[in-house]
């Protein structure tokens, strides 16, 4: 299905990447987001709200992130796709409701915009510390995907990639963004409707007494109905049957929830998308996402020239998480490099995929800041004198943790 | 009326004495008096008893989460404005956890119609203090009384911009019945308080009989004062409940407004 021309607002723009993702969801065919302001995604719900209304689409402020969420879960229901925007504090309070999405099986869209927590933490500069909270903030069993771009382009395709996946798997979609590839202004190409492909709704044909919302397909996603079509749907947040009746005993429960997590990870390899560069004989692989992945081709680029044979791997889709890439390549590399703005997430997710056949070195940073690239260049050299094969994951210091702390935390304020 | 349950889940949960099922069968006969095509109805709950009616409703039902029933329904509603949405749920739901969404979904008027059962208690959960706990009653979790001065429902919803507000206690289905299908009818936020008995909890707790007392207690202690100021409409505890119909006025609802102002920044920027 080709997106509506009324939809894409064809051109070359200098935009950046919270207004990009407010056009790629336009051009996704969204047509309900319900929000609340934060800092740094606000850019993205002006720029839907702008230009909402020609396409026949609404934004609408809620009262607060629990509202907001629920309202989309609301208007996805009643028939359109929908998004919300937010960041840090604000992707906390929707914690409720994703999981609510998550157990109705409700395709949307998440933009998180992260920036340093926790708590307020600093609303106004970088993070990309809510990358575990994005795959198990909300209680309970689920699966989500989780995309990470890098730039401006990259919000707006990725934006309607997102959208894609949360109609193909009936699932929430979070698009793992942070404050300097939101915030980051560069030149944004919007093709034609016509080349731009969509996802449409797989929306249940048959008669509606014979509609069950929760029967999987072989892929083990069900087909969606909506609100007022004569369905008399029953969905609820409770464990349901594939009626949407609730259930309570054990075995239902492990049927029912089984599937939604199954259904993610038996569709992994069509859902991961990875970049990878130069690892055929790489001795070290330097793992990213997001602003991360930007900032470490510098660092690489040094390593190399210094003759060392480093590879990329970045993740554009870092949830459901491509263990068997890394378990592959783990076999024949020396250590993975994993440059991530928080003291260690996904590079658990490394570790855990190598089996200890490679080492694993973060290179952490606090947030309100990037990496600067030599670490990633030291990090790598460290990474290929290393002999010793180290348990666990080893953290590289940066040049600001020993300025921060080899001071005994005398920085001055 | 069986055509709008869902037989299939018979027996509910409702204890014996309960008021919430009086109040679904007066939404079913007021959806049937209304006469509106079933086919664009929703019915969306929270949690706790009464967040268990839209599971026994045979319409497009939802069972939300605790306290967002009015959120998700304003999603439902601003995607698809044809359909007619109801919310029905209990006062914690609704007046403590979903509160916000109460007051900012009455200012902005969306166009739906909540049906909240006020039933002075947590029930679902075992009887603990609710923000609609009448001065010095007991609760689980007030067992000295409760000392806090409870939430005067049709106030917040009158002042907070809803255009009908009526209440009705459970024993008076005909008149709820009749009260709801005028709210059904009615463009904009409306509010429906069923004053409704617990007979597990509330009245046992404060040692009050079982449901049949209750009603009795209603039937000697309503007085119907249509049109009274919705400031004097507090509950005390086992006084005097003011019912009736308090409010019933015209306010654009907000989609009549988003879609006006999308009108005029379509054509705007078709002649330019
Ligand atoms: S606990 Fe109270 S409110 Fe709940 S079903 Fe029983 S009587 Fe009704």
């Amino acid at each position: 299905m080709k997106a509506n021309p009324k939809d894409v607002l064809t051109g070359v723009y200098y935009i950046d990447g919270d207004v990009a993702a407010g056009y790629g969801a336009l051009a996704a065919g969204c047509k309900f987001i319900g929000g609340y302001p934060i800092t740094p995604s606000t850019e993205a719900a002006e720029a839907f709200a702008r230009v909402a209304p020609k396409a026949g689409a609404l934004f609408i402020q809620m009262e607060d992130e629990l509202g907001s969420m629920a309202s989309v879960v609301g208007a996805v229901w009643a028939g359109v796709k929908s998004m919300t925007i937010t960041s840090g504090p604000g992707y906390s309070l929707m914690m409720e409701n994703i999981g609510l999405g998550a157990m109705m099986e409700t395709p949307f869209v998440l933009l998180n915009i992260q920036r340093g927590g926790p708590s307020t933490g600093v609303p106004t500069k970088t993070g990309q510390a809510d990358m575990m909270q994005s795959r198990w903030g909300s209680h309970g069993d689920y699966e989500v995907i989780a995309i990470s771009p890098d730039s401006p382009q990259e919000m707006f395709d990725y934006t309607i990639k997102a959208f894609n996946l949360a109609e193909r798997y009936r699932c929430p979609v979070m698009i793992m963004s942070d404050e300097c590839v939101g915030h980051m202004t560069e030149k944004v190409v919007i093709p034609p409707a016509d080349e731009i492909e969509l996802e449409p709704r797989r929306f249940y044909k048959g008669p509606p007494e014979e509609y069950l919302p929760f029967k999987p397909d072989p892929d083990l996603v069900p087909k969606l109905a909506r609100a007022g079509d004569g369905f008399n749907l029953y969905i609820t947040g409770r464990v349901h049957d594939e009626r949407g009746y609730p259930v309570d005993k054990e075995e239902f429960k492990m049927k029912y929830i089984r599937r939604l997590v199954d259904k993610i990870r038996i569709n992994k390899d069509k859902i991961i998308e990875l970049k990878e560069e130069q690892t055929d004989d790489a001795e070290i692989v330097v793992v990213s996402y997001g602003i991360s992945s930007r900032v470490a081709v510098k660092g690489v680029e040094k390593a190399r020239s210094k003759g060392i044979k480093v590879g990329t791997l970045r993740l554009v889709t870092v949830w459901p998480f491509p263990d068997e890439r890394i378990t592959e390549l783990a076999k024949r590399v020396k250590a993975f490099v994993v440059p991530e703005i928080n003291y260690g997430q996904v590079v658990f997710d490394v570790a855990r995929a190598s089996h200890g056949k490679a080492n694993v070195v973060l290179v952490p940073h606090g947030g309100a800041g990037v990496h600067n690239p030599d670490d990633i260049a030291d990090a790598i050299e460290y990474a290929v004198r290393e002999d010793k094969k180290i348990e666990g994951v080893v953290e590289y210091k940066t040049r600001l943790e020993k300025l921060v702390f080899e001071g005994g935390y005398k920085l001055k304020e | 009326m069986e055509n709008l349950l869902r037989m299939d889940r018979m027996p509910h949960i409702w204890c014996p004495g309960c008021g919430i099922g009086l109040g679904v069968t007066a939404l079913a006969s007021a959806l049937e008096k209304a006469q509106i095509d079933l086919n664009n109805v929703c019915i969306v709950s929270g949690i706790g008893c009464t967040g268990r009616v839209a599971g026994y409703v045979k319409l497009d039902s939802f069972h939300t989460t605790h306290g967002r029933a009015i959120a998700f329904a304003t999603g439902i509603k601003a995607a698809n404005p044809k359909l007619k949405v109801i919310v029905f749920s209990g006062d914690g739901d609704l007046i403590a956890i979903g509160g916000n969404h109460f007051i900012h979904a009455a200012r902005r008027n969306i166009d739906m119609l909540v049906v909240c059962v006020n039933n002075f208690i947590y029930a679902m959960t075992g009887g603990q203090v609710a923000p609609t706990t009448p001065l010095a009653a007991y609760a689980t979790t007030s067992p000295f009384g409760c000392v806090e001065p409870p939430f005067n429902i049709p106030y917040i919803a009158d002042s907070s911009g809803a255009v009908y507000v009526a209440r009705w206690t459970a024993l008076h289905v005909r008149r709820l019945t009749n009260s709801l299908t005028e709210a059904l009818h009615k463009k904009g936020f409306s509010v429906v308080e069923v004053i409704s008995p617990c007979a597990m909890y509330y009245s046992r707790i404060n040692r009050l009989g079982d449901g049949l007392d209750m009603m009795k207690f209603y039937h000697d202690n309503v007085e119907i004062r249509h049109g009274e100021d919705t400031k004097n409409l507090d509950i005390g505890f086992q006084t005097k409940i003011i019912c009736g119909k308090f409010v019933d006025k015209e306010r654009p609802s907000y989609m009549e407004r988003y879609n006006q102002w999308a009108s005029e920044v379509r054509g705007a920027s078709n002649e330019s």
